[in-house]
């Protein structure tokens, strides 16, 4: 009769006693876990509850304004330069007075959000501290249309009764 | 009564497999249930990052390349920073030497976390996975307290780190290394001296100590098989020579020395990082002050029109690296890792090769496991620690 390979290994089951060898590490496993249930949940239930986030924290970006509600943002192309993933996309613009901006502003920002990889290089680039870092990490959208993030979604709202350049002026 | 038939079975696992620790795809052909051959494929996760970072400028690299072995991120960005930095001729200030070593070891436990967690739970201690997650989550914390990201915080960069180290970071570090000790104790309680635990992993997966060094498994692998190679001991990058740790060892070469030695080596760690805790002063450098590499601080740019003009040269062309090629391996969580880089003085790297660990484990699956039964194949692949991002890059 051929020897069949495996079963070796279940031919000694009765003799060696692994019936108690398996009960001590069942009850170390069961005791743990029964200690567990006495202290602190450390889980949260994310959607309800969520967990605060630190300081640093690097999630989707803002587009800052300055105390007067213009827009920081000088065009200079520095952060999309600086991009490691290539996600910013933008076009400076003169300002005719008309927007809530400085002189030379993006008219066009925007940045592919399954490009970012939230490395932060742009804000580290950025000489006038007009992009930063935000708190907001829960990016899943609808439509892949709106995996570009524009001004629209970046720029922090203007403040109440800022006015543009050319209306402040005169 | 028919003829007993006695060909082999080819059976594919993977590259779904949920086991397989990513996308490994494996190519079995099976005697009954005894292994005959183990063929591996590889590529499934090809992200070309390699092949990126030859377009991106030398400090572009760092969150590029952290995103290879995934687990041990910093280990990545480590190997790729003391390479260049060795091209640049960088005089790093022992303060920040100190924190690398923090931040290596920290992510060296982070990165035994989660294999220990893992193979745990495909074995069969499904708890391990909850246990070791939990205590992982406290080092992810820490990494977006220093860094503001959890798993890439891309903070070792060219010639230094992002920033200087938050406020709590000390009080953080410490409550964690005063914590884990004694989780360490209740992971060994529930594996190590688990008989099930035991009978699954003992005597599975053999190799010995020459096996191992000619298959290039310059870590746990090979130190689980008898030999004492450790990059931080033989070529102490970091100023580990100044560090107080032992090397653990073990003979058996089985799945369970690899298991003891990764949990001895979290031990070494948590003394390390100690040590390390102990030197590094609240504040200080945390650059060197090279201003051709490390942009000037932001009140500078903010002020200053010569600070500002540096500022815009190194975040638009970069700095050039001397030509030439350098390489300086770590002790990263998986093994001897190291980027080979090599420059040809522009300011783009010509060619980033890294040595991956878990291509070599991956490579040496056949040895582990020929022989052995299928049901084992999953301890053997959990005990290779394999990281499928390094491993395909």
């Amino acid at each position: 009769m051929p020897v069949l390979l495996g079963v070796g290994c279940f031919g000694s089951w009765e003799s060696t006693g692994y019936h108690e060898l398996m009960i001590r590490p069942l009850l170390t496993g069961l005791a743990t876990t029964f200690r567990y249930m006495f202290k602190p949940k450390v889980t949260v239930n994310y959607p309800e509850q969520k967990v605060p986030v630190f300081p640093k924290y690097r999630g989707k970006q803002v587009l800052m304004r300055d105390e007067n509600g213009l827009e920081k943002c000088v065009a200079c192309g520095l952060c999309s330069v600086a991009c490691p993933a290539d996600a910013i996309y933008l076009e400076p613009a003169e300002n005719d007075g008309t927007v809530l901006a400085g002189p030379r502003y993006a008219k066009v920002y925007q940045i592919h959000n399954t490009r970012c990889i939230f490395c932060g290089f742009c804000e580290e680039a950025c000489p006038v501290s007009a992009i930063f870092m935000g708190k907001d990490y829960e990016l899943a959208v609808y439509s892949k249309d709106e995996f570009i993030w524009d001004k629209h979604d970046l720029l922090v709202p203007p403040p109440a009764g800022a006015t543009p350049p050319a209306l402040a002026v005169s | 009564m028919p003829e007993l038939r006695t060909e082999t079975m080819t059976v594919n696992m993977g590259p779904q497999h949920p086991s397989t620790h990513g996308v490994l795809r494996i190519v079995l052909e099976l005697d009954g249930e005894v292994i005959q051959s183990v063929m591996p494929t590889i590529g499934y996760l090809h992200t070309g990052i390699e092949k990126t970072a030859e377009q991106k400028k030398w400090q572009q690299v760092v969150p590029l390349v952290e995103r290879m072995d995934y687990l041990g991120a910093q280990s990545n960005s480590l190997a790729y920073a003391l390479s260049v930095e060795k091209l640049l001729g960088l005089e790093i200030p022992q303060r920040v030497t100190d924190i690398r070593v923090l931040i290596a070891e920290l992510q060296r436990i982070a990165s035994h976390l989660g294999w220990l967690g893992t193979h745990g739970l495909e074995i069969g201690a499904v708890s391990m996975l909850f246990y070791a997650m939990r205590e992982r989550e406290l080092l992810m914390n820490i990494n977006e307290l220093v860094a503001g990201f959890r798993f890439f915080p891309s903070y070792i960069r060219i010639g230094g780190l992002r920033e200087d180290l938050p406020r709590g970071f000390h009080e953080a570090v410490t409550a964690f290394l005063d914590r884990f000790p004694a989780k360490i104790d209740e992971f060994e309680g529930l594996l190590t001296k688990n008989d099930m635990f035991r009978r699954r992993t003992e005597g599975v997966g053999v190799i010995s100590q020459d096996d191992a060094l000619a298959w290039g498994l310059l870590g746990p692998i090979a130190r689980a098989a008898g030999s004492d190679y450790d990059v931080r001991r033989y070529f102490p990058y970091l100023s580990y020579d100044r560090y107080d740790f032992t090397v653990p060892t073990a003979t058996e070469g089985d799945v369970f020395a690899r298991y003891r030695v990764r949990v001895a080596e979290m031990r070494q760690s948590v003394g390390i990082c100690r040590q390390a805790i102990a030197r590094i002063t609240p504040s200080g450098p945390w650059a060197c002050d090279d201003p051709r590499v490390v942009p000037p601080p932001k009140d500078k740019v903010y002020t200053e029109m010569e600070a500002l003009i540096q500022h815009f040269l190194i975040y638009s062309q970069g700095f050039t690296v001397p030509a030439g090629d350098g390489y300086v391996p770590v002790e990263g969580p998986r093994g001897e890792h190291g980027a080979y880089v090599v420059s040809d003085g522009t300011n783009r790297p010509w060619r980033i090769k890294m040595r991956a660990p878990s291509l070599m484990a991956i490579q040496a699956l056949p040895v582990l496991a020929r022989g052995g039964l299928i049901a084992d194949l999953v301890a053997v692949i959990g005990s290779a620690d394999v990281v499928m991002g390094d491993c395909d890059r």
